[in-house]
């Protein structure tokens, strides 16, 4: 049992539009594992199905050799298993410390606690804070997160989703929409907090996706064509064919 | 940097700073009495009162849970019933329960009933928690006339609250015992709904009200999180209604209407539901207005219904909103640039408000008299309502001051763009 993700015969399908066709997929500890593909190839359905945000149509996830069927969000997200989303997805309204603390709450073991005083618990503002530090968000800590800008609220995603702890990291496209300058940045953040962990990623950018991943699964018309390292995936006449063709020459 | 290590310091500690306003509070409330004694002062105080505690616990749910109730009366009713049934039991049976305690019945009573309700209404925020908080209070209201023996039918349940046992020899037959009582609940109530939000459940509602699936994304239910912010608001409801009970000995079905529902609705949101103090301020202003007015005018309804809208449509934020706007102005210390504008717009404004209302009242006057009745009294003044003169002046003058403070709106922006910048006013 040494897979941290573990997808066989994967489907999803809304009335006779197949969207997911069968993916199996085994994604070790401590990988990082990109999953790329054309659009509408169906990665964020996947993302979607594998985190339970969707219910599959038929096939199983295994979140380090646990059935996640039936499972609701909350459930997968307690057993170490954290996303981050495509847009943005913040609480807009409260401080970049109180995104980031309540993302800490439920790991740090306050749960549904209703008595117990959170700005008197050293703990756990010591850990948003290194958190914040971490992101590089010191200086924005109590300014509301609606009002940051672009890439600060991507960083801001990514240390909500690193911050409970979880050991199996999910990013949804981290760098869309950045500028270089941007996405170096993100990249440089998402090679630090994941040391250790396993990261699953969907992303557009293949320099990012070859600057980072250690294998690379090809998601073609929900299928998944190829998974291997970098070298193999470029290599592979297939992927070449139905996806990359030129891009990979031209970026290398 | 100074300002980020004050901020780290600061909270694991009780500083003088954290109790004052606790402290003012409690002082103000003990000295109220002495500076307003008299007996119907007392009771616009203790209505007061009552209604803070209710429009902070509507505030759980509308402003710091994001969940849009529009029956949020019939948990305070039905702790009022509750407490009055207590009450009732008490005066009949000789239990040994002291006054003081009965408002934790009514809270108790608030708590189970949302418990209840809260179990399927609180699965999801917006339209669909506000359709069903519509619907069950619809069936409250249907049920009051049902359940006779627990609701009382249309005549209501009474009890009377002296024949309970003498608490260190008061036995609460004076308004102003009364008072104690209530402002002692008040601030007890305020209290925990404060340090509430304090807590992980409390950050967590707003989390919720925010993003519920982000939250759903960090191992939280969003449905418990409601839940939670659904109940305790329904437990302070049902402490008020205790309240209520105790300070008027009756409960109707009036007091758990749609009508009641709407008015929390309505303070809360004129107070201003993004502050904790929004709902103070706003059942402060509301009592105080509907006492004042329906001294005075028979139109009260519509002036507050006026206010309402202009508040939606200029303040979204409401008073609180108002106040916290000249919070930077504040810090840079130039708040004093405001003042010189503010009082040029005194004069004008006040009459322009005043005679929008005279020419209302007088339309009022004319339409609704007993016919033959020409003779009007208005802000002391004596005149005939029908005499076209009165008229002229009446919208003339509130024209003029109209055009007067609309001609002054420049110069408060320009004090406001200078007030609220580091380099404006330095002249």
């Amino acid at each position: 049992m040494n897979h941290a993700l573990e997808l066989s015969d994967l489907k999803k399908s809304y009335g006779k539009a197949e969207i997911i066709r069968g993916v199996d997929l085994k994604i070790d500890k401590g990988e990082r594992h990109a999953i790329i593909g054309p659009n509408g190839a169906g990665k964020s359905t996947l993302f979607n199905l594998i985190t339970r945000r969707m219910a599959p149509t038929e096939g199983k996830v295994h979140l380090h050799g646990q059935d996640l069927h039936g499972l609701v969000p909350f459930k997968v997200n307690r057993m170490g298993l954290s996303r981050s989303f495509q847009i943005s997805n913040i609480f807009p309204r409260l401080s970049v410390f109180e995104n980031v603390r309540c993302a800490l709450f439920y790991s740090m073991g306050f749960k549904y606690s209703f008595w117990t005083m959170v700005d008197r618990s050293k703990p756990l503002t010591e850990a948003a804070d290194a958190i914040i530090e971490q992101i590089n968000l010191t200086s924005r800590r109590d300014l509301p997160a609606g009002v940051l800008s672009y890439a600060e609220q991507r960083a801001l995603e990514i240390g909500l989703t690193i911050a409970g702890g979880a050991d199996v990291i999910m990013l949804d496209e981290p760098t869309a929409g950045m500028s270089n300058t941007e996405t170096d940045y993100i990249v440089d953040l998402i090679r630090k907090v994941t040391v250790g962990k396993t990261l699953v990623m969907v992303e557009h950018d293949m320099g990012v996706v070859f600057g980072l991943a250690d294998r690379i699964s090809v998601l073609v018309y929900g299928q998944i064509v190829a998974t291997g390292t970098p070298e193999e995936v470029r290599a592979n006449p297939k992927v070449q064919e139905a996806y990359l063709g030129t891009a990979i020459t031209a970026e290398h | 940097m100074t300002d980020t290590t004050h901020s780290f310091s600061r909270p694991f500690g009780i500083s003088l700073r954290t109790v004052m306003p606790w402290l003012v509070a409690t002082i103000v409330l003990l000295l109220l009495p002495f500076v307003f004694s008299a007996n119907s002062t007392i009771t616009v105080m203790n209505q007061m009162a009552i209604t803070i505690i209710f429009a902070l616990a509507y505030n759980m749910l509308l402003g710091q849970g994001g969940m849009l109730s529009f029956g949020h009366a019939v948990f305070m009713g039905i702790g009022g019933v509750f407490a009055v049934h207590v009450m009732s039991y008490v005066e009949v049976f000789g239990a040994p329960l002291p006054l003081p305690l009965l408002p934790i019945f009514g809270g108790i009573a608030g708590l189970i009933f949302a418990c209840i309700i809260g179990s399927f209404s609180t699965r999801q925020a917006g339209t669909v928690f506000a359709m069903i908080s519509l619907g069950v209070g619809e069936l409250i209201a249907a049920c009051s006339l049902i359940f006779v023996a627990f609701f009382g039918g249309e005549t209501g349940v009474s009890a009377d609250r002296t024949y309970g046992l003498p608490v260190f020899g008061v036995e609460f037959l004076r308004q102003s015992e009364v008072y104690y009582l209530i402002a002692g609940w008040l601030l007890l109530s305020v209290l925990l709904m404060y340090l509430y939000t304090r807590t992980p459940m409390g950050r967590m509602a707003n989390a919720v009200r925010d993003n519920p699936e982000r939250a759903e994304f960090l191992g939280y239910s969003a449905r418990w999180v409601r839940f939670y912010s659904f109940i305790f608001s329904g437990f302070f409801a049902g402490i008020a209604g205790g309240l209520f009970a105790l300070n008027y000995e009756i409960m109707t079905t009036e007091n758990m209407s749609l009508v009641q529902s709407g008015k929390i609705l309505l303070i809360t949101f004129l107070g201003g539901m993004g502050f904790f103090v929004g709902p103070i301020i706003g059942a402060i202003v509301f009592t105080l207005l509907t006492t004042v007015l329906s001294r005075y005018t028979e139109l009260g309804a519509l002036y507050i219904g006026t206010i309402f809208v202009l508040t939606v449509m200029y303040c979204p934020r409401g008073l609180a909103g108002l106040l916290m706007m000249h919070e930077p102005a504040y810090r840079l210390g130039k708040l004093r640039l405001l003042l010189a504008p503010y009082l040029k717009l005194v004069i004008p404004g006040t009459v322009a408000v005043l005679g929008s209302a005279a020419v209302f009242e007088m339309l009022f006057h004319v339409r609704h008299a007993t016919p033959g009745q020409h003779e009007m009294g208005l802000f002391g003044i004596t005149f005939d309502s029908h005499s076209p003169f009165a008229w002229v002046i009446a919208i003339g003058g509130t024209l003029a001051a109209m055009v007067i403070t609309r001609k002054l709106i420049p110069q408060i922006n320009d004090a406001w763009h200078d007030a609220n910048t580091v380099e404006g006013g330095a002249k």
